[in-house]
């Protein structure tokens, strides 16, 4: 099967414009502004069901009709803030396939009025964001931005903008905070950035995979994209596959194959052919699942992953085999966890600081069992009392690393 | 001379990419240019950016402090961050930052005797598939490393050793 998102991997020069639109490149853009009403846009991405593919999967042009159509100028952001430990697929897709990236950020913004859209960038990306001013500026040349798009009143710029080292700018309100020039801490929800956004002004906040299926759901239509996927999920996604496997890299199937598929087929199973133990399909913010018979012919889309008690997220599956010892792995995610909360909150603050504590002595091999169980309530307390969803994230492996694996951290404490 | 003067070219650019009365969006490109020409961003450059763009001194430091490619101190010209996150550490990373250390005579977090280079430990830069892995951060912005080893890492670092003397 030919790609949609990856479609580098099928034409490698596809980061040239000529080579772009020679494959029905801007196609869509221009269909849209010079055939289409805006709501006609919104209404066929609706059909197409497309969901959000910065982790929370929400329905993206149910979210774009929510943009409040009193109070103008309206934003696009897109999200390329990419930190989550484990996915690197918008960083491929914007240094590989930059124009379809760009193209959808065109796409969304006529379909929500807006004349300026930011594309905000992880600080790590410098290069990628170098790129893609330089294809920005071959788009204006090409007058594929600008004043009077196609002959219409239509008018849009793009802007590339780099973050400077913190994964809670990945969500959406402290990536706009960031963007105007603030800390990187969460607003209060409601309300949202569709009524309260970049500025105070209306504002779509859309993850740069997410953005990337627009062009062909505009010109192949929603019931193609339809057809590939699940009921539940529609379309194609793109996993990452780090960790323990012979293969890692992304990968661009349709929802609904199953993890075995990727790590075996794809990712060429586990490394040295070791037996594996756990999976974390949503990167660092994952439950861990054990990665059983059933856990492994379970389909990879949204509805399916939550009947294991886990999430899909943003697709970052991270795979652990039998070298791996499960006390080690939560040891990693609280860290990362603890130096990347925004200190807004007290339940995160705190929790977070107080499990690496614990954690640590239990890696020391002075810890206790009751260490264990200390460790063990402390996520368990911070759980719903956070005010954004990175100190929920930092619980999930916890509870359920302790939880499933006992084993690991009977033997952690035992040591002494 | 000052930041608006030194580089007047690069201060316009960057405040035309924002709407004229939020010029507080610029303090983020700002303090990338201070950190990339000066290798850290000190007192004096702070007051400039705040006057700048129209927000306090104590704004300023305080983004200084959140965000983690901001650096209010020097260190070695380079700073070479090397990714120690959990999926890069089930592929050796962090026996790799332990040898590379090693190989360089200091701990994590410290600098080389002649100035060059910083090692320290970072999280996740989105290069997990192609770990070790690290960035270097320094006069020319940020450029990535993937699929290291500790020796072709000590040879990228004696070519940086005789660019620096040239
Ligand atoms: C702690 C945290 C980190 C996040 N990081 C990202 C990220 O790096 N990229 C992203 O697209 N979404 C991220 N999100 C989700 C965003 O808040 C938001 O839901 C998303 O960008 C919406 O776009 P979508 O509907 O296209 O998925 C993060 C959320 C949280 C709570
Ligand atoms: S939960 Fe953590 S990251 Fe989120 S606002 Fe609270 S302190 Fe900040
Ligand atoms: S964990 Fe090292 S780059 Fe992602």
């Amino acid at each position: 099967m030919s790609h949609i998102v990856l479609r580098h991997r099928d034409l490698p020069e596809i980061s040239n414009l000529e080579v772009y639109q020679k494959n029905d490149g801007f196609a869509a853009f221009k269909q849209a502004v010079s055939r289409m009403k805006a709501v006609e846009v919104i209404d066929l991405v609706k059909a197409s069901g497309l969901r959000g593919r910065g982790g929370a999967g929400f329905p993206t042009g149910v979210k774009w009709s929510f943009m409040d159509n009193n109070n103008w100028p309206h934003y696009v952001v897109a999200n390329a803030d990419e930190s989550e430990p484990g996915t690197f697929k918008d960083r491929e897709i914007m240094e590989r396939n930059p124009f379809q990236f760009l193209e959808g950020v065109a796409i969304a913004s006529y379909a929500v009025g807006a004349n300026a859209a930011y594309i905000y960038m992880r600080g790590e990306f410098w290069q990628q964001a170098a790129f893609l001013d330089e294809k920005i500026a071959e788009m204006e040349k090409a007058s594929l931005l600008g004043e009077n798009l196609f002959g219409t009143d239509y008018a849009l710029r793009i802007y590339t903008h780099l973050g400077a080292g913190a994964y809670i700018c990945g969500e959406e309100t402290a990536l706009l905070e960031s963007l105007e020039g603030k800390r990187g801490q969460p607003r209060l929800r409601p309300p949202f950035p569709p009524s309260y956004g970049l500025y105070g002004k209306p504002t779509v906040v859309n993850n740069v995979e997410t953005l990337t299926n627009l062009p062909l759901i505009i010109t192949r239509g929603a019931d193609w994209y339809k057809t590939l996927g699940t009921i539940d999920s529609a379309g194609v996604k793109v996993f990452s596959l780090s960790g323990r496997v012979k293969n890692p890299g992304n990968y661009e199937l349709p929802f609904g194959r199953t993890f075995r598929q990727l790590i075996y087929e794809q990712g060429g199973g586990i490394i040295d052919e070791r037996p594996i133990r756990a999976i974390m399909a949503a990167g660092a913010s994952s439950t861990l699942i054990v990665a059983d018979d059933k856990a492994l012919d379970t389909p990879m889309d949204y509805a399916s992953v939550r009947t294991l008690g886990a999430d899909l997220g943003s697709a970052s599956v991270i795979v652990i085999d039998d070298t791996v010892s499960i006390d080690w792995v939560i040891d990693k995610t609280i860290h990362f966890f603890k130096h990347e909360s925004c200190g807004k909150c007290t339940p995160c603050r705190e929790g977070t600081y107080w499990m690496q504590h614990i954690v640590e002595r239990i890696r020391s091999g002075s810890g206790v069992q009751a260490d264990v169980d200390l460790l063990y309530s402390v996520a368990k307390q911070m759980q719903n009392k956070c005010l954004c969803a990175l100190g929920e994230f930092s619980t999930m492996a916890v509870v359920s690393g302790i939880e499933s694996f006992d084993k690991d951290f009977k033997k952690a404490v035992g040591k002494k | 001379m000052s930041l608006a003067e030194k580089h007047a070219a690069e201060v316009k650019k960057i405040l035309a990419k924002y709407p004229p009365e939020q010029k507080q969006s610029a303090v983020m490109p700002l303090l990338h240019l201070v950190q990339r020409k000066n290798g850290h961003v000190d007192r004096h450059a702070m007051q400039e950016i705040a006057a700048l763009v129209g927000i306090t001194e104590t704004d300023v430091a305080e983004l200084v402090g959140f965000y983690t490619l901001y650096h209010d101190a020097p260190a070695g010209k380079l700073r070479l961050q090397v990714c120690v996150d959990l999926p890069c550490a089930l592929r050796g990373a962090d026996q790799f930052l332990a040898q590379l250390c090693e190989s360089l005579g200091i701990e994590p977090g410290g600098t080389t005797a002649d100035g060059l280079i910083t090692v320290e430990p970072v999280m996740c830069l989105a290069a997990c598939d192609r770990a070790p892995m690290f960035q270097v951060q320094g006069p020319d912005g940020i450029a990535y490393h993937e699929n290291m080893t500790v020796d072709k890492t000590m040879e990228l670092i004696e070519a940086k050793r005789k660019e620096a003397k040239k």
